[in-house]
C-alpha cells in the first residue's frame, strides 16, 4: 500500500509541475536566481543519487561489486558510449565481479 | 544526445535549401520527423532499464507500469523506486522524485510560447513535457516544425518507454534474483549517464561534489531517503557562495561587467 501512496503522490506532483510550466504566464518563473537554482537542483540530486545507490545498502555504506560496475560505466561515458551501452556495461561488470566472488 | 540534435538540425537546414520565407527558414517535415524519431526511439528503449530496476526493487508489474504511464519522467521514476527499495518512507521517496521533476516546469515555460497550444490542449500536452521533447522542440526553426517535433518525439517516446518498461519488468521477474545478474547497478549507472552532460561548469561540478559529500556523511545518520533531500541543499549553497564571489569581484574591478 505504501508503494501505491508514493506512486500516486509522485504522479500527481510531477504532472502538476509540467502543467504549471506550460500554463503559467511568461515571466512568472523567469527570475535569474530561480532559473539557476532550477538548473542546479537536478545536478545535486543526480550526483547524490548516484553516490547513494552505488555505495549504500539500506542505511549503511558498503563497497561491493556495484562500485566496479558504476566505475566501468563512468569509463564508458568518457568514451562517449551511447546511453544503453553505459547501463549495459555497469550491469555486466557488476555481475562479472559478483560471479568471481567480489 | 541533446547536443547532437541541434547540430544535426543546423547541418540539415543548410544541406537542403528551401524557398525563402519571411520569418524563420522552414524545415522539411521529413527532417523534423527524422530528428524526433531518432531521439524518441533511442531514449524510449531505455524504459527497459527502468522496468528491470523497478521489478528488481520489489515493485509489482502493475506498479512498475503505472509509474511509466503516469509519471513519465525517467529520472524521477528511477529515484522513486531506488528510495522505495532502500526502505524509505513513501512521502520522502516521492519528495526526491518530485524535486527531480520540478525542472519540467521550466521546460514547459519555454515550450509554451514556442508551441502556442490553446488552453484546452495544454492539459494533454503537459504530460509529454520532458528533457527530450523540449530539446527537439526548441531546436526547430518555426511553430509548425516545433509542434511536429514535439508530437512525434512525445508519441514515440511515450509508446516505447511504456512498452519496454513492461518487457523489462516481465524479464526481471522471470530472472528471479536480479542482484546476481548485476541489475542493481543499472539505476546508479542511469543517474551517472544523466548527470555527466550536466557537469559543464565549475559551479555544476562543485554542486555535484558537495551533494555527494552531504549524502555520504548523512547516510548512516538520517532515516532512509532523507540524505538525498539534504544533498539538494548543495544547489542553493553553491549559488550563495558564487553570488558573494561575484559581488567581491564586481567591487574590485568596478567595471559593471556581467557575470562569468
Amino acid at each position: 500500500m505504501n508503494v501505491w501512496i508514493a506512486i500516486v503522490v509522485t504522479a500527481v506532483g510531477c504532472y502538476l509541475v509540467k502543467y504549471l510550466g506550460l500554463s503559467a504566464p511568461a515571466g512568472v518563473l523567469e527570475r535569474p536566481l530561480v532559473k539557476r537554482l532550477a538548473a542546479l537542483l537536478p545536478v545535486a540530486l543526480l550526483a547524490a543519487l548516484t553516490a547513494q545507490q552505488t555505495f549504500s545498502d539500506g542505511g549503511s555504506l558498503v563497497l561491493d561489486a556495484k562500485a566496479a560496475g558504476v566505475a566501468a560505466a563512468a569509463v564508458a561515458l568518457v568514451l562517449r558510449a551511447p546511453f544503453l551501452l553505459v547501463v549495459g556495461v555497469a550491469v555486466v561488470v557488476t555481475a562479472g565481479v559478483r560471479a568471481l566472488g567480489g | 544526445m541533446v547536443r547532437g540534435v541541434s547540430e544535426q538540425t543546423e547541418i540539415r537546414s543548410t544541406e537542403r535549401p528551401v524557398p525563402p520565407q519571411p520569418a524563420a527558414p522552414a524545415k522539411p517535415d521529413s527532417a523534423v520527423i527524422r530528428d524526433a524519431l531518432g531521439v524518441g526511439v533511442a531514449v524510449g528503449l531505455s524504459g527497459f532499464a527502468f522496468g528491470v530496476t523497478s521489478a528488481g526493487a520489489g515493485l509489482s508489474l502493475l506498479q512498475t507500469c503505472a509509474l511509466s504511464l503516469l509519471v513519465f519522467t525517467g529520472a524521477s521514476q528511477f529515484a522513486l523506486v531506488g528510495a522505495l527499495a532502500a526502505g524509505g518512507n513513501p512521502l520522502t521517496a516521492a519528495a526526491g522524485a518530485f524535486f527531480l521533476g520540478a525542472r519540467n516546469a521550466f521546460y514547459g515555460l519555454r515550450l509554451s510560447a514556442v508551441l502556442g497550444y490553446r488552453a484546452a490542449l495544454k492539459p494533454l500536452a503537459a504530460h509529454w513535457v520532458i528533457d527530450e521533447t523540449t530539446a527537439v522542440t526548441l531546436a526547430q526553426p518555426d511553430r509548425r516544425s516545433a509542434r511536429l517535433g514535439f508530437t512525434v518525439t512525445g508519441l514515440t517516446l511515450y509508446v516505447l518507454w511504456n512498452l519496454t518498461t513492461f518487457v523489462g519488468a516481465l524479464g526481471a521477474e522471470a530472472l528471479g534474483d536480479t542482484r546476481a545478474w548485476g541489475l542493481d547497478a543499472a539505476s546508479p549507472a542511469v543517474f551517472l549517464a544523466l548527470l555527466a552532460p550536466m557537469l559543464r561548469t565549475t559551479v555544476e561540478r562543485v554542486a555535484a561534489g558537495l551533494a555527494v559529500v552531504l549524502v555520504m556523511v548523512t547516510l548512516p545518520l538520517l532515516p532512509t531517503g532523507v540524505p538525498v533531500l539534504v544533498s539538494a541543499l548543495a544547489a542553493p549553497a553553491v549559488l550563495v557562495v558564487q553570488g558573494r564571489r561575484e559581488r567581491v569581484t564586481e567591487n574590485r574591478t568596478a567595471t559593471g561587467e556581467d557575470r562569468s
